[in-house]
């Protein structure tokens, strides 16, 4: 399969076939991870710039160390540290990254298609590391990744998503992969956490946790920003935790065999108990290490001849 | 010196007229109208506008835009707004109160007209603002702003969120003789939302403006006028549910009106999609069902003003993150040729009621002169020729403002010539002066 | 349309006396099989080291580890290809420090493909020495890269094509050579 495009901006719009290539391009990515010199000289020359609008390091390191492991050389930017707190605009940011020889741009901004305006503007590729509710097309991958890492197989799996699906961009980039590659997607949560017509986008929607799990193949837990509930929109934390959280009792409706995601940072206790983020059901850590594995592929990918056409 | 306009289709719905006739202009009044009298024509003196083929109808009324003038002059001013107006046919206009400052009292709208009298190209009427500093706490001095020249008052931009004083804006407004025209949104149910609330802001992740935010607002609106025997005019009108309310409250003899923009008739929230915040306008493009039921009011007679919301911005501010980026369609250029696509190519409106909903309705809704080409007023007269084909880009373009989300898009039925007071200032689609 | 002219260098016997050859080289270079390993080179160098393996064991009775390696990631020409070739595992499931690696392909060209595997082994481990095994050998080296031990030596043009065909991956074993530009 071939991937001939400029930038990856979401998981809507790629078909099964490239998520394929990208998996299996991951494959000995992670084989790289495992080696004592943890570096191939694929991406070099090359330069990668982390430009990051919006606190997180854990996709900013794992999105670093790919691009080092490939031995691009990487400059991270984030708000705190450049001209984007003098007021400075995306596109004039992004152009001046580029006009210092910047190959990728990777992107994190709080701003929904944040990376679809800057790629409009830029020749640079750019890869969207999450952009407001919006998607965050690495993460999906990498929880593809997972999966099929466990699994064996996404085809026919059942996978529920619960939680904030309002507001997550996780949520969205899962639902489009998944289904794409041809799982049963579940989503479930509040249901003021609930996007409206979000059944439209291919999927179950649940407001109770159990039958949300009910035989579930997978798990896929997503962070509860702390805010939400400051905002109104569901009464109490505790009242979450105890209707949606995920914790032993309820983990026994799913299958026997069945495997926990989340994207990380946990609020243990909260939408997820302790123990069950311990437990071998649970491959949380594994999330963190696929991530690398599954962003080098996408800059390898990404880094032939002259790609074109755009995913929006 | 006479203007003569020969043999083209007039239309003047204020007059119930609908036939092939010339046209005589002289010291900026029509002063005849009829068949052969460019018998009386001396081309040695006289001017002559063949018309053949064309429609000759009122010059439009637009009764809600924006002119930015004063404070936001990069974006537009009362000169370029009003070269844009002539462009799209447009003969008059009503400038929006949400300037900085905020026209609301005389000072403003004594300056606004000094504006108009001195760099406008049409007609510039100013629409006053409700509540002082549009802040939606204190009425404005309505008598002396409608003495000043204001049409009628709005706090368009923004709703005016309180009830009570919204209740006694109408009761007060009737006494001036001048209309409101309420910006209809429940600002706590918009929320943050930069788009329509359904299945594209799911899809983008993008905030939601859920319909019903407009909806109670228009309910509450018709309410409270009907409370105080007073008329409303619901500007902006984007939903079915805001279309069946006016039509309820129409049935049951309560004085309210409608209006509908170019963008929420030609485009709907799929637009949103690629996130160009050149589709970003409040309120939002809807879904399909919205944009049908819109043209079935208009079909029905449920709305009968048609009126762009032209909001120009600079590509500076429309080029941000679509949640920052300011709402607004840059239309006056582009209106005629998108209600004609959407309204008389479908057959939903015959040109005579899309050519009333222009002229005729909104001068008698908010009182304005013109609106009609009755012999012995002004000549205000706009040419359209309905064959006339044209790709909507920047040569010739007059606003400001390029948020248009219609460039690129191919369009037939142009106005050709705009008169005002008998001054040609547009011609073959070319602004003059 | 004209078929491109082909004409065969090596039957599958062929193919079997210079794996044979190659295989008693090695033993006797390296003075027996002590601290000996060998590794392909993706694709058609594994299945060749596969059949040196046997060969050696039947000689020496000493199963020598085997190691698969792919060298995409190694490639110097990446950036300038259209689409990213396809990376398969490479699979060296002992410890290079201290061996003697005995890498193997199918045909030496530019030496470039030699040039990356070089790198990647020494990116797993410091062998003692690396030392290269091929069944053909075409000519026209862009790098100072030479082969130890060679089955067929065989002058070539830059427009023809040596196609080597592996009965674990081809269906049958042969080698050929055909005109490109007919």
């Amino acid at each position: 399969m071939k991937w001939q495009r400029k930038d990856l901006l979401g998981i809507r719009g790629i078909n099964r076939e490239e998520i394929i290539s990208i998996l299996d391009t991951a494959v000995p990515m992670k084989d790289v991870l495992t080696r004592e010199i943890k570096k191939v000289p694929t991406l070099r020359g090359k330069s990668v710039v982390c430009l990051f609008y919006e606190p997180s390091t854990r996709t900013r390191t794992s999105f670093e160390l790919a691009a080092k492991y490939m031995s691009a050389d990487t400059v991270n930017i984030s708000t705190s540290s450049s001209s984007v707190t003098k007021g400075e605009s995306l596109i004039d940011t992004g152009k001046t990254i580029e006009a210092m020889g910047v190959d990728i741009v990777v992107l994190r901004h709080w701003a929904s298609g944040a990376a679809h305006l800057l790629s409009r503007h830029v020749k640079a590729r750019v890869i969207n590391a999450g952009d407001g509710a919006h998607e965050h097309p690495t993460q999906a991958l990498l929880d593809l990744f997972t999966i099929r890492e466990r699994k064996g197989r996404l085809s026919g799996l059942t996978v529920t998503i619960l939680g904030d699906i309002l507001y997550s961009r996780v949520a969205r980039s899962n639902i489009w992969g998944l289904t794409a590659m041809g799982a049963k997607v579940r989503v479930c949560g509040p249901a003021t956490l609930l996007p409206p017509e979000i059944a439209a986008l291919g999927v179950q929607v649940f407001t109770r946790v159990e039958e949300a799990l009910e035989g579930a193949d997978v798990v896929n837990v997503l962070r509860l920003q702390l805010e939400r509930q400051q905002k109104g929109l569901f009464p109490s934390i505790r009242e979450y935790s105890r209707l949606f959280g995920l914790n032993q009792e309820r983990l026994r409706l799913c299958r026997s065999d069945v495997l926990v995601l989340h994207p990380g940072p946990m609020n243990r206790g909260v939408e997820i108990a302790g123990d069950v983020a311990n437990a071998d059901v649970a491959a949380i850590e594994e999330q963190v290490t696929n991530g690398v594995a599954v962003r080098m592929a996408v800059l390898y990918l990404m880094m032939g001849g002259s790609g074109s056409g755009a995913v929006h | 010196m006479a203007l003569f306009i020969k043999g083209g289709r007039v239309i003047d719905p204020a007059q119930g007229l609908d036939r092939v006739a010339d046209i005589k202009i002289a010291a900026g009044m029509l002063v005849a109208l009829g068949d052969g009298i460019d018998g009386e024509f001396d081309p040695a003196t006289d001017q002559l506008i063949e018309a053949t083929g064309k429609l000759v109808v009122p010059g439009l009324i637009d009764v809600h835009c924006h002119l930015r003038e004063p404070g936001g002059e990069d974006k537009e001013t009362v000169a370029t707004g009003t070269r844009a107006a002539a462009r799209g046919g447009f003969t008059a206009v009503c400038a929006m109160p949400n300037t900085h400052p905020v026209c609301d009292s005389r000072p403003n709208v004594d300056f606004l007209l000094a504006k108009a009298a001195e760099t406008g190209l049409v007609r510039v009427y100013p629409v006053g603002a409700i509540t002082k500093g549009s802040a939606g706490q204190e009425l404005t001095e309505m008598d002396e702003l409608a003495r000043s020249g204001c049409v009628a008052f709005s706090d368009d931009g923004k709703p005016v969120d309180r009830a009570g004083i919204m209740r006694l804006a109408l009761c007060y407004a009737k006494m001036t003789g001048r209309i409101i025209s309420s910006h209809c949104e429940d600002r706590e149910l918009a929320g943050d939302g930069v788009m329509h609330e359904g299945y594209w802001s799911t899809v983008l992740g993008l905030r939601g403006m859920p319909a019903v935010a407009e909806e109670v607002a228009v309910g509450r609106d018709i309410l409270l006028a009907n409370s105080v025997d007073a008329p409303v005019h619901i500007a902006h009108v984007s939903t079915a549910g805001t279309v069946e309310l006016i039509r309820v409250a129409r049935s049951h003899g309560i004085d309210v009106t409608g209006e509908v923009s170019p963008h929420h008739l030609g485009l709907t929230d799929v637009a949103v999609e690629g996130f160009d915040p050149v589709t970003k306008v409040n309120p939002p493009l809807r879904t399909e069902t919205d944009r049908q039921a819109l043209k079935s009011g208009l079909a029905d007679g449920t709305l009968t003003i048609l009126a762009t919301d032209h909001a120009p911005h600079t590509m500076e501010d429309k080029q941000r993150e679509y949640a920052v980026a300011p709402f607004g369609i840059a239309g006056l250029e582009t209106a005629w040729p998108v209600y004609w696509r959407e309204l008389v190519v479908p057959g939903i409106l015959p040109v005579h009621d899309l050519v009333a909903a222009l002229t005729c309705n909104p001068a008698r809704r908010f009182g304005l002169p013109g609106g009609t080409l009755a012999v012995g007023e002004p000549a205000d007269v706009t040419v359209i020729d309905p064959q006339w084909e044209e790709t909507v880009g920047w040569e010739h373009w007059q606003s400001k403002g390029r948020n248009n989300p219609f460039t690129g898009w191919h369009l037939r039925s142009w106005p050709v010539v705009t008169i005002v007071g008998g001054q040609v200032v547009m011609r073959d689609r070319r602004v003059i002066g | 349309m004209n078929l491109p002219e082909k004409a065969q260098l090596m039957d599958a016997t062929g193919l079997r006396r210079a794996i044979t050859r190659i295989a008693h080289e090695i033993v006797e270079k390296n003075h027996g099989v002590d601290g000996l390993v060998l590794v392909g080179i993706r694709r058609r160098g594994v299945p060749l080291a596969q059949r040196l393996q046997a060969k050696i064991q039947a000689i020496e009775g000493v199963m020598l580890p085997l190691g698969a390696l792919d060298i995409t990631l190694y490639r110097d020409d990446l950036t300038t290809l259209d689409v990213q070739p396809v990376i398969r595992k490479t699979e060296v499931p002992f410890a290079l420090a201290g061996k003697k690696v005995v890498l193997v392909d199918d045909v030496l060209y530019t030496g470039r493909t030699v040039r990356a595997a070089m790198d990647a082994l020494m990116d797993m481990g410091r062998p003692k020495a690396i030392q290269l095994a091929v069944l053909i050998d075409r000519g026209h080296r862009e790098l100072p890269i030479r082969a130890d031990f060679v089955g067929k030596n065989v002058p070539t043009a830059r427009k023809e094509n040596v196609s080597v065909r592996l009965m674990e991956l081809d269906g049958d074993d042969s080698v050929s050579i055909q005109d490109l530009t007919v």
